[in-house]
C-alpha cells in the first residue's frame, strides 16, 4: 500500500471526479463531504512522499511497472514533493471554504463545481508529479479545461473573459506541445531525466534552441508573465469567488514550477545563460512585470482586480529569482512560490468572505469593516504585512533571498525594482487598512450638517466554514516565516542544482 | 532555394497553417471564426507531429519484422520501422483539442444567451453601455 502512494495522489481525485457527479445526481448535499474526504487522500499521500524524499532522497514510481525511458515515470524529488504538499493542502482548504460561496454564486450547481474542482486539482498535482514531458502537457490541459469551465460561471463579463482565456491558454499549451515535438524529434525521448542526459551534446542544434524558445513562451503565457498576462485580470476578477480562490494561487505557481523544471532539470543552467540569453531576457521581462503590475494595481479600486495585478507583479518576483541564476536567487524563487501561493490564497479567501457578506469589493466598501468582520480583517492585515515584507510574516524571507540573489548577480536594477515594489505594496494595502480601521465612525457626518448620530456597527462575521480556512492561512503565513530556515535546510537547498 | 523549401515541405505546411490560425484568432472579430482559427492552429501542430514519424524507403510496422523468421530474437534496427509514438501522442492531443473546442463552444452559447450576438465589437459596445443591448437584440 505504502509503495503505491504516488499513484494514489493522482488516482484518488480523478476517481473522485467520476464519483462526485454520480453521488450529486441524487444527493446534492453529499458532494462536498465526498470531495473533502477524497481530497484528504492526496494530502496524506503527498506528505508521505515529501517525508520519504527528505529521509531517503528523490525516488521514482513506474506506472504499470514499465521502466522509465519507455514507460511513464512519476518522479518525486525535493521540489515536486514541496509543490505536491502545497497544492494538496490549498486544494483541501479551498474545497472546505467553498460551501457558502457556492451556495450563493453557483446555487444548484454543486456537483458541477466539486467535479471540476477535483479535476483541477488532479491536473495540478499531475503536472508536478510526472517525469514525462508529454504528460505535463496533458495534465496542463486537464487543469486548464476545468479552470475554463469553472470561471465561465462567474459574473457579467465572465463568459467573454473565459473565451479569451481559452484562446490564449490554448496558444500557450500548443506552444508547449511544439516544444515537446522538437525535443522529441531531436532525441527520441520524452522522459525528463532521460532527456537531461541526452541533451547536453545537442545544445547547439537549432532544433533544441527552437524547442526551448517554444517551451518558455508557452509556459510564460500560462504563467501570466508581463506582456502575455492579458487574459489574467478579467478571468480571475470575474470568476465566482470560490473559483478564483482555488485557481488564482495555484495555476500561475504551477506554471512557474514547469519553468524551473525546464530551465534547471531538463536543461543545464548554463544553457539559459551562455547558449541562449534566456536568463537575461526573462530577468528584464520580470522587471517590467513588477513595475507595470504595481502601477496597474495602484490604478484599481476593485480589490479583486487589484490583487490580480499584484499577482502579475509576484510572478515577476519568481521569474526574477529564476533569472539571476544563483543559489540565493533560486532559493528565493522556490520559497516565494510557496509563500505567494499562501498569501494570494488567503487574500482571495478574505475577499470571498467579504463579498459573501455582501459588502462589495470597492475600496470605499471597506469602511468600518474592522468592526463588522474583526477576524477576517485581522487576517487581511497579516497578509498585507506579509506582502509588504515585514519580518515575522513569510513574505519578508523570500524577498530577502530574492534581493540577496540580485545582489550576488550584481543586477542593481533588479534589486531596486524589488525594493520599490515592496513600497508600492505598502501603499496598496495600507490605503485599504486605513479605510477599514481609521475611517471616522460617524461616516463623515460632520462635513454635512446632519445631527451627529453615532453609526451603530453590528458585528457580522463570515460563517465558520469560511472563517476557519482564513484563520488557518493567517496562522500559516506567520508560522512559515520563522520556519523558512528549516524548510530551506530540509527541502529547498536540495532542489537547487548543485552547480550553483 | 526551391529545393531547400521542398526538402522540408512538411514544416512549411505546418508553419503556414499555424500562421493562418494565429491570424484568424487575432484578426477576426467573430468569435466562432476565432474558434475555427484555434482549431486550425491545433491541427497544424498535430500534422507536424505526425509528419515527424514518417520514414521513407521500406520502413514498416515494428511487429511485422520479427514474424516468419522463426529462429529466436533478432534485433530490429531503428531505421527499419516507423515510430508509432508520435501518432499515439497525437491521439491524446486530438482528444485534448476536441475537449477544448467543446468547452469553447459551450462558452459561446453562454455568451450568445447573454448578449444575443457573437461579434466581438458589438459585445464590447454592449458591455460599455448596456442600453445598446435593446437596439441590437
Amino acid at each position: 500500500m505504502i509503495d503505491q502512494l504516488p499513484a494514489l495522489i493522482i488516482v484518488a481525485p480523478l476517481l473522485g471526479a467520476l464519483l462526485t457527479p454520480i453521488i450529486g445526481w441524487r444527493y446534492r448535499q453529499l458532494c462536498r463531504p465526498c470531495a473533502l474526504m477524497i481530497l484528504v487522500i492526496p494530502l496524506y499521500a503527498s506528505c508521505g512522499a515529501l517525508l520519504q524524499v527528505v529521509r531517503t532522497g528523490p525516488f521514482g514510481y513506474n506506472l504499470g511497472g514499465w521502466a522509465p525511458p519507455w514507460g511513464i515515470e512519476y518522479r518525486i524529488d525535493y521540489l515536486s514533493g514541496l509543490m505536491l504538499v502545497l497544492i494538496a493542502a490549498i486544494g483541501l482548504l479551498a474545497a472546505f471554504n467553498a460551501k457558502p460561496g457556492v451556495k450563493m454564486d453557483l446555487r444548484g450547481k454543486e456537483p458541477h463545481f466539486y467535479t471540476l474542482l477535483l479535476l483541477q486539482i488532479t491536473g495540478l498535482l499531475g503536472i508536478v508529479i510526472t517525469g514525462d514531458l508529454f504528460n505535463i502537457f496533458v495534465f496542463l490541459e486537464i487543469s486548464s479545461l476545468s479552470g475554463y469551465g469553472l470561471i465561465a460561471h462567474g459574473e457579467d463579463g465572465a463568459p467573454m473573459a473565459t473565451f479569451n482565456y481559452i484562446i490564449i491558454g490554448t496558444i500557450g499549451a500548443s506552444f508547449y506541445l511544439l516544444g515537446v515535438g522538437y525535443l522529441y524529434m531531436a532525441t527520441g525521448s520524452l522522459n525528463i531525466a532521460d532527456l537531461a542526459t541526452i541533451l547536453p551534446n545537442l545544445y547547439h542544434s537549432k532544433m533544441i534552441l527552437v524547442g526551448f524558445a517554444f517551451f518558455t513562451t508557452g509556459v510564460a503565457i500560462k504563467m501570466g508573465l508581463f506582456p502575455l498576462h492579458v487574459w489574467m485580470p478579467d478571468a480571475y476578477t470575474t470568476a465566482p469567488s470560490p473559483v478564483s480562490t482555488l485557481i488564482a494561487p495555484l495555476m500561475t505557481k504551477v506554471a512557474a514550477y514547469i519553468l524551473i523544471r525546464i530551465m534547471f532539470t531538463l536543461f543545464q543552467p548554463e544553457f539559459s545563460i551562455s547558449v541562449v540569453p534566456a536568463a537575461t531576457i526573462l530577468g528584464w521581462m520580470a522587471v517590467v512585470a513588477i513595475i507595470v503590475g504595481g502601477i496597474k494595481a495602484l490604478a484599481q479600486t476593485d480589490i479583486k482586480r487589484m490583487v490580480t495585478y499584484i499577482m502579475i507583479a509576484e510572478v515577476g518576483y519568481i521569474v526574477m529569482g529564476i533569472s539571476v541564476m544563483n543559489r540565493p536567487g533560486l532559493t528565493g524563487a522556490i520559497l516565494h512560490i510557496v509563500n505567494d501561493a499562501c498569501m494570494v490564497f488567503c487574500l482571495f479567501l478574505v475577499i470571498g468572505a467579504i463579498s459573501y457578506k455582501g459588502h462589495g469589493r470597492e475600496i470605499y466598501h471597506f469602511q468600518h469593516l474592522n468592526k463588522k468582520m474583526p477576524f477576517t480583517m485581522a487576517a487581511f492585515v497579516i497578509v498585507a504585512l506579509s506582502m509588504c515584507g515585514i519580518p515575522p510574516a513569510c513574505g519578508f524571507f523570500s524577498k530577502w533571498y530574492l534581493i540577496m540573489g540580485t545582489i550576488v548577480a550584481k543586477q542593481w536594477v533588479f534589486s531596486i525594482t524589488l525594493l520599490g515594489s515592496s513600497l508600492v505594496n505598502a501603499v496598496l494595502f495600507f490605503r485599504i487598512i486605513e479605510k477599514a480601521y481609521l475611517a471616522p465612525l460617524d461616516g463623515g457626518a460632520h462635513s454635512h450638517d446632519h445631527d451627529r448620530e453615532e453609526v451603530v456597527v453590528v458585528r457580522d462575521e463570515a460563517p465558520a466554514s469560511m472563517l476557519i480556512p482564513i484563520l488557518i492561512m493567517a496562522a500559516i503565513i506567520i508560522i512559515l516565516g520563522p520556519l523558512s530556515g528549516k524548510i530551506i535546510a530540509a527541502v529547498i537547498q536540495h532542489a537547487v542544482p548543485a552547480a550553483f | 532555394m526551391l529545393e531547400y523549401i521542398l526538402a522540408k515541405y512538411n514544416f512549411w505546411i505546418y508553419v503556414v497553417l499555424m500562421m493562418i490560425g494565429l491570424y484568424a484568432m487575432m484578426g477576426k472579430r467573430n468569435l466562432v471564426k476565432k474558434l475555427i482559427g484555434m482549431n486550425i492552429f491545433q491541427t497544424s501542430i498535430i500534422l507536424f507531429f505526425v509528419s515527424t514519424g514518417v520514414k521513407k524507403g521500406g520502413a514498416t510496422v515494428p511487429i511485422l519484422m520479427g514474424h516468419g523468421h522463426g529462429h529466436g530474437q533478432h534485433l530490429i534496427q531503428v531505421a527499419d520501422y516507423l515510430n508509432p509514438l508520435p501518432h499515439v501522442l497525437m491521439l491524446t492531443a486530438i482528444v485534448v483539442s476536441i475537449a477544448t473546442t467543446g468547452v469553447a463552444l459551450a462558452t459561446l452559447i453562454l455568451i450568445y444567451k447573454r448578449y444575443h450576438t457573437l461579434e466581438e465589437d458589438e459585445i464590447m459596445a454592449i458591455r460599455k453601455d448596456p442600453s445598446a443591448y435593446k437596439t441590437l437584440g
